[in-house]
């Protein structure tokens, strides 16, 4: 039976880069700065390869939105074991303006075309920490949704998924298609291998332009201001538990 | 003299193979060539593979290693199951079909976090692999290239105790006995023998001949006759394995022999020309990974209330470091580039290796000195690259081998030119 999975992918700054906020205040410098796979992306799609490789998964396909630049983490996905890839353009001016909305938009355009059974995302990216695609899509395709997963085990037509929550670990079974995001315990990352590197430069990676789709990408929002957080002050010594609540009565952190 | 007549072997190369102005290149309308260090998709996918690698298995590792002079086996496991070792093999053979120059980037960015690593990976893939894919029979080619790439580490076998930069007066024989060879001899220095399954021995089937009875001899490690002795307890590289290696009545038939017989000093003469510009790369890398270690602390650092590198006097000596790592790498990226356009590059790699070694030691060297105290003990990374870069003007040929492969050379350059 086929069982095809769509990752989404987002190319966002690496997480080791010590991240500045423009003079201008209107966002953090992207310009010159090292960018890669979001790495729960990046878990997202090791999921999906391992589900391949244990023939739960006949299919991977990589899926990515933004300006030209997404190819290069959908060849890092097609060399990590993505069969194909897509890239929905936008024009470089308008990346910044980007929604999950816009996104989980277009992905229901890829899957009402190519039918999938399930759409794999990591649980937020990192540069927004937005955790709204994978909700917004299931909500639109009126699919289940299994989030923050830390476990997945196929269950014939459906997906036995361990979550991690607040409470602790939380066992959900879904039925297919639907959507699952993946949490930092899912599983550990391959490296893309030189040999798979050199493969997946055969592989198909197809391009369509978010206007030709038809999606509409107003904004919904408007970044008013990105700033640093306000430098953390230096704390105080005291000698003992009297001290401290006199000292946090005269703060006006509690009562007096 | 023997050195006179090693010497006029090498600069043979210069009048058979094409000059580079013999070879103009083909520019695409309308777009400017592209520098050198600028790399391609591909190229930067790599190198982001290798640099994870190394960030996360190697590195964590690396003093522990050092100390005990040993790999550890995910480390050697890991350069295997990332592609790292065989990188020009053929895909017929299950290797990734990829470029030399992609290999010197692994050479390269291995060696910013461990040498030893870098070397490890480098001998396999610019002396082993190629030695192999060039002169093997089919039957060679399908028995040692597939596990080159997949388990199997090869060790190049030519110095011996009284042979090393006067290579061709080795005294490793091989004796003719029917269809077999008969191999006795001892090998001293050789990387990797730790770790080796197999070896690419140098030994003269006719010492009355001289140079031209040197052959190679492919010998697999658990061929009776062969052991492999203590490993060297040495200043760097460490983890790397150097050990002796000593063929008692080796004997292999006349199968085993690589390439055509008597012909061994050329193949050993023809690969360490690119085994140059591999070692080349572990120094550029070797310096660098230094430098990115140091530079951090100088801003840092603070006395008399300036960074360190506010100090005009520091600021001066670390843009010296930084020049010469910049041009040194442009000398080993070019001689890769050369290569890969098929165009005599024996000069080019001599230089390449000479001056990366001549710059990884003086760069580890101001390094240390930067850090001043903390730069001395093993807690900071940059003692080992001092006591790692050394190496690198030694072997693969002396710095003197080197200055005199490259005077050779200039001298018929301008005997032809006038």
């Amino acid at each position: 039976a086929e069982m095809r999975v769509l990752v989404g992918v987002k190319r966002v700054v690496d997480y080791a880069v010590k991240v500045r906020v423009k003079p201008d205040k209107t966002g953090v410098i992207t310009e010159g700065v090292q960018h890669s796979m979001n790495p729960f992306d990046e878990i997202a799609l090791e999921e999906a390869v391992k589900l391949k490789e244990k023939k739960a998964v006949t299919e991977v396909v990589a899926f990515s939105m933004g300006g030209p630049k997404c190819q290069e983490v959908l060849r890092t996905a097609l060399a990590k074991g993505a069969d194909k890839a897509i890239h929905i353009e936008i024009p470089d001016a308008d990346a910044s303006q980007l929604e999950p909305l816009h996104v989980a938009r277009a992905m229901r355009k890829i899957i009402e075309s190519d039918k999938f059974d399930a759409v794999f995302l990591g649980k937020q990216a990192i540069d927004d920490d937005a955790n709204q695609t994978g909700s917004l899509l299931a909500g639109m395709m009126d699919w289940p949704q299994a989030l923050y997963a830390s476990k997945v085990e196929p269950d014939g037509k459906s997906l036995k998924v361990t979550r991690e929550i607040d409470g602790g670990l939380d066992t959900i079974k879904v039925t297919l298609p639907a959507v699952l995001s993946a949490d930092l315990r899912l599983n550990e990352p391959r490296y893309a291998t030189l040999p798979n590197i050199m493969k997946a430069k055969k592989k198909p990676l197809e391009k369509k332009s978010a206007k030709d789709l038809g999606i509409d990408l107003a904004p919904q929002t408007k970044m008013v201001e990105v700033s640093e957080p306000p430098v953390r002050q230096a704390g105080g010594f005291v000698d003992d538990v009297p001290a401290l609540i006199a000292k946090l009565k005269e703060k006006g952190f509690i009562k007096a | 003299s023997s050195l006179r007549s090693s010497s006029s072997l090498l600069s043979r190369g210069l009048l058979t193979a094409s000059s580079a102005a013999a070879k103009p290149r083909h520019d695409v309308e309308g777009r400017a060539p592209p520098p050198l260090n600028q790399l391609s998709e591909h190229e930067l996918a790599l190198r982001d593979t290798v640099k994870r690698f190394s960030h996360d298995v190697i590195k964590p590792l690396v003093r522990s290693m050092d100390e005990s002079s040993t790999f550890h086996d995910s480390v050697v496991k890991g350069v295997f199951a990332n592609g790292f070792m065989g990188i020009e093999v053929p895909e017929k053979y299950q290797g990734p079909e990829s470029s030399f120059f992609d290999a010197v980037l692994v050479i390269e960015e291995l060696a910013k976090i461990d040498p030893s690593v870098s070397v490890f990976v480098d001998v396999q893939n610019t002396l082993v692999a190629p030695l192999i894919f060039q002169l093997g029979t089919e039957e060679q080619k399908q028995k040692y290239l597939p596990r080159i790439c997949q388990d199997w580490v090869g060790a190049f076998c030519l110095s011996e105790a009284g042979s090393g930069s006067d290579a061709f007066a080795l005294k490793t024989t091989a004796k003719k006995d029917g269809d077999d060879f008969v191999i006795n001899g001892g090998k001293l220095w050789i990387t990797n023998a730790g770790h080796a399954s197999f070896f690419l021995v140098f030994a003269n089937a006719e010492p009355e001949k001289g140079y031209r009875g040197i052959t190679c001899f492919l010998v697999d490690r658990n061929a009776e006759g062969v052991s492999v002795g203590k490993k060297e307890d040495k200043l760097g590289i460490r983890a790397s394995s150097t050990c002796p290696v000593n063929f008692d009545g080796v004997r292999v038939h006349k199968s085993a022999i690589l390439g055509e017989y008597g012909k061994g000093y050329k193949y050993a003469i023809e690969c360490l020309n690119s085994g140059r510009i591999g070692i080349g790369a572990q120094m550029i890398g070797l310096a660098q990974g230094c430098f990115d270690a140091s530079v951090p602390y100088l801003q840092e650092r603070k006395q008399f209330g300036s960074r360190l590198i506010d100090f005009q006097g520091m600021a001066f000596q670390v843009s010296e470091v930084g020049m010469e790592i910049e041009a040194a790498r442009m000398l080993v990226y070019n001689a890769a580039r050369m290569k890969e356009a098929g165009l005599s590059f024996v000069k080019e790699a001599a230089m390449a290796k000479l001056y990366s070694s001549i710059v990884a030691s003086k760069a580890t060297s101001k390094c240390v000195e930067w850090l001043g105290g903390v730069g001395f003990t093993k807690e900071f990374p940059v003692e080992k690259f001092y006591r790692d870069a050394k190496i690198g003007t030694i072997y693969e040929g002396t710095s003197n081998i080197q200055l005199n492969t490259i005077a050779k050379l200039i001298d018929a350059e301008y005997k032809n030119k006038a």
